[in-house]
């Protein structure tokens, strides 16, 4: 793995200049997988947040190339991209090793994508899709998704005087990619730029399609202090919310496992979403969430030792 | 230097592409348009064709990933027909608006609800204003050269918008029909490499493509795709001529048939024409004068050539096979008042909506539908619009 010297060294193929929020975790994590991967590479990103914020025409903040075409099939548009590289190679007409990444946030990949990435998962076209997950659909304006935690305050679950947020628990996307039994798969977190930068590497090395999981905070829908955007991600990991850990040929491995595992309450009081929680006469919704959170946590230690 | 063999309207398509040969093919079955992609499959099954096929999850993801090929500079072939056709609705469009000449076979059959597999042109109609050059065929022999005519198109430098050709479904997807077909080396030198373009695998020269553009550029864009629409008429024109010389068809935006003298004509699109050509014959030897024309290109549509060859009919039928639910007419209809706006003379005009879900049009509805014409002369008024084979 190169040190973060040999990172800063390298050319950057998502430059400054784009229109993230300071505080965004999407910037950062395109910043760094973009680093990690010392070749050739063709972007292609879902309609989101990305996606608007670094192409207004006439500006890019891709030098490398870069397609967008609609918000439910970037897996599927990379799925050609990559298709027709392979076919042009093997026609002479390109020589050069060439990686594919596809990036979608959860809207794109955990709800309205699923169904393009499910398809080209299936195919095993070689690419990397990486989703930047902030939990809830930012891009439109902080609509809840299948991403979002049970309790999280959206402006399609809001919390209200009867509901107390989004009811339901988010979908465990790993899981879903790992029975189609792709080569990699790793949730990480750009708090940790040495974990994010491995996986990466690990999984633009897989033959067939790998998936990793970055969790990305979203300082307008969180809400959180700017500041704190990678703290809040390796919180996100010390209170076990969002384990470090990878499938390698369906094979589970733990990345890191907190020395005292938080309570989740010491996540949710740095973000707005959840401040309602942490008010009297909420205490038996918030100690459902901890035992979910205490039971996949616990689900995923066995995944884990049984390998 | 070429073959006459009969050969399903399916089969011609599949037949074209293996002789174009395309780099990526990705497509997703369903009837009537299945067996293009089923037979295709087979000839890169036994390696026969160079193409590399996508069998993508739904048609939605074939239009995503034909995009992403062709962004990536490959020739990109696909098929489909009806739900098919409008699922991939949101990236028609998008494929346009990207300049990407990705060429479709298009099986035109009636959209649900209720759900119908058999022919009308609604599918096609609804794909209308997206971008897509559209051309429709009568009979097999049309749809096989329409669809090696649409790479040239497709591609041509002043164009860059993607084409579909269409076949009427079962009508001529399923039906034996004899055509002639050129040699594989004739095609392929025919439609030759593709030009080069801007695309996504240039690392001396990224390209961002699919940018946000905002009021400030969106306009200017969307005008240069009006532009490329605009100039494919002179493309499609030259190609034709082209291809002419190389089999003796000739292929226009329309084909006109005994319609100089005609007083009484309709306009008409794909496999019915045969038979209204018939009628045609059979009226003119009841000394009525009458003609037809047969709108081959939709997309764009020649507004000034067509006035020119309508300008001195009296009484004029436009048949949709496809109706325009807004009241009063169908698509073809809006497109040739249009035309004669401005025409010197203007015939009186009356529509006919017909053969909706495959309903099947026989020599008597055309004869109906010309006594409309007649009684319409002889009165001098109209009315609209006339339902031809429906049980009100």
């Amino acid at each position: 793995m190169p040190s973060i010297k040999d990172l800063a060294k390298r050319e950057a193929k998502f430059v400054s200049g784009h229109r993230l929020c300071p505080g965004c975790g999407a910037g950062v994590v395109a910043r760094h997988v973009m680093l990690a991967i010392d070749k050739p590479v063709v972007v292609g990103c879902a309609t989101g947040c990305l996606e608007v914020s670094s192409t207004i025409f006439p500006y890019t903040s891709w030098a490398t190339p870069f397609i967008h075409s609609a918000f439910e099939n970037v897996a599927a548009t990379i799925s050609g991209a990559e298709t027709a590289y392979r076919t042009l190679k093997k026609q002479g007409k390109i020589d050069k090793d060439v990686v594919f990444v596809a990036f979608g946030g959860d809207g794109g990949t955990y709800d309205i994508g699923l169904q393009s990435l499910s398809g080209a998962a299936e195919r095993g076209h070689k690419m990397l899709y990486v989703c930047y997950n902030n939990q809830a659909y930012m891009n439109t304006g902080v609509q809840r998704s299948s991403a979002t935690p049970r309790g999280a305050s959206t402006t399609t679950s809001p919390a209200g005087k009867v509901i107390p947020g989004k009811v339901q628990f988010s979908k465990d996307i790993m899981s879903i990619m790992v029975a189609h039994y792709i080569p990699y798969a790793a949730q990480t977190i750009p708090g940790r730029w040495n974990d994010l930068v491995n996986k990466v590497e690990k999984a633009t090395n897989a033959d067939g399609l790998s998936f990793i999981n970055v969790l990305s905070p979203c300082r307008l829908g969180w809400p959180h202090k700017p500041e704190l955007a990678m703290e809040i991600t390796r919180l996100a990991v010390e209170t076990c919310l969002w384990p470090l850990y990878e499938v390698i040929d369906g094979k589970y491995k733990l990345n890191y496992k907190p020395k005292e595992k938080k309570p989740i309450t010491e996540w949710f009081k740095l973000q707005g979403r959840f401040a309602h929680l942490l008010k009297p006469g909420n205490e038996h919704f918030l100690e459902s969430i901890q035992q979910e959170v205490d039971r996949r946590w616990e689900n995923l230690l066995k995944k884990c030792e049984t390998n | 230097m070429s073959i006459r063999v009969a050969k399903t309207g399916n089969e011609a398509f599949a037949e074209a592409m293996r002789q174009i040969n395309p780099d990526v093919v990705a497509a997703y079955p369903i009837t009537p348009a299945t067996e293009i992609v089923q037979i295709f499959s087979q000839f890169v099954a036994d390696g026969i064709v160079k193409t590399e096929y996508i069998a993508v999850e739904s048609e939605h993801s074939a239009m995503s990933a034909c995009i992403g090929a062709s962004a990536a500079g490959a020739r990109t072939m696909t098929g489909t027909s009806s739900q098919g056709l409008a699922l991939m609705w949101e990236m028609l469009y998008i494929a346009a608006g990207l300049r990407l000449p990705i060429i479709m076979s298009v099986v035109n059959r009636a959209l649900s609800s209720p759900i119908n597999i058999h022919c009308d042109h609604s599918d096609g109609m609804g794909a209308r204003d997206s971008g897509w050059i559209q051309i429709f065929s009568e009979n097999v022999q049309e749809a096989y050269d329409n669809i090696i005519q649409a790479v040239r198109i497709a591609e041509h430098p002043d164009v860059r918008l993607p084409v579909m050709a269409t076949t009427d479904g079962f009508i001529l997807s399923h039906c034996l029909e004899v055509a002639e077909f050129l040699d594989d080396d004739v095609v392929q030198k025919f439609v030759g490499d593709a030009p080069h373009r801007p695309n996504i695998l240039d690392f001396e020269n990224p390209i961002t493509l699919g940018a946000l553009d905002l009021q400030d550029y969106y306009f200017e864009h969307r005008r240069q795709v009006a532009e490329a629409m605009s100039k494919s008429i002179k493309a499609i024109d030259e190609i034709a001529s082209e291809y002419e010389k190389l089999t003796g068809r000739r292929y226009d935006f329309f084909e006109t048939y005994k319609l100089d003298d005609a007083e009484y004509a309709i306009i008409l699109i794909g496999s019915t024409t045969g038979t209204a050509k018939d009628v045609v014959d059979e009226l003119r030897s009841k000394g009525k004068k009458v003609g037809l024309m047969k709108i081959r290109v939709f997309r764009p549509f020649n507004y000034l050539k067509v006035r020119k060859a309508l300008e001195n009919v009296k009484v004029l039928g436009v048949m949709d096979r496809a109706d325009g639910l807004n009241s009063f007419c169908g698509p073809l209809y809006s497109e040739i008042c249009t035309s004669l706006y401005e025409a010197n003379n203007r015939p009186l005009l009356m529509n006919f909506i017909y053969g909706l879900g495959g309903r099947e049009v026989k020599e008597e509805d055309i004869e109906n539908t010309f006594e409309h014409l007649f009684r319409a002369g002889k009165e001098g008024k109209t009315v609209n619009t006339v339902y031809i084979g429906v049980r009100e």
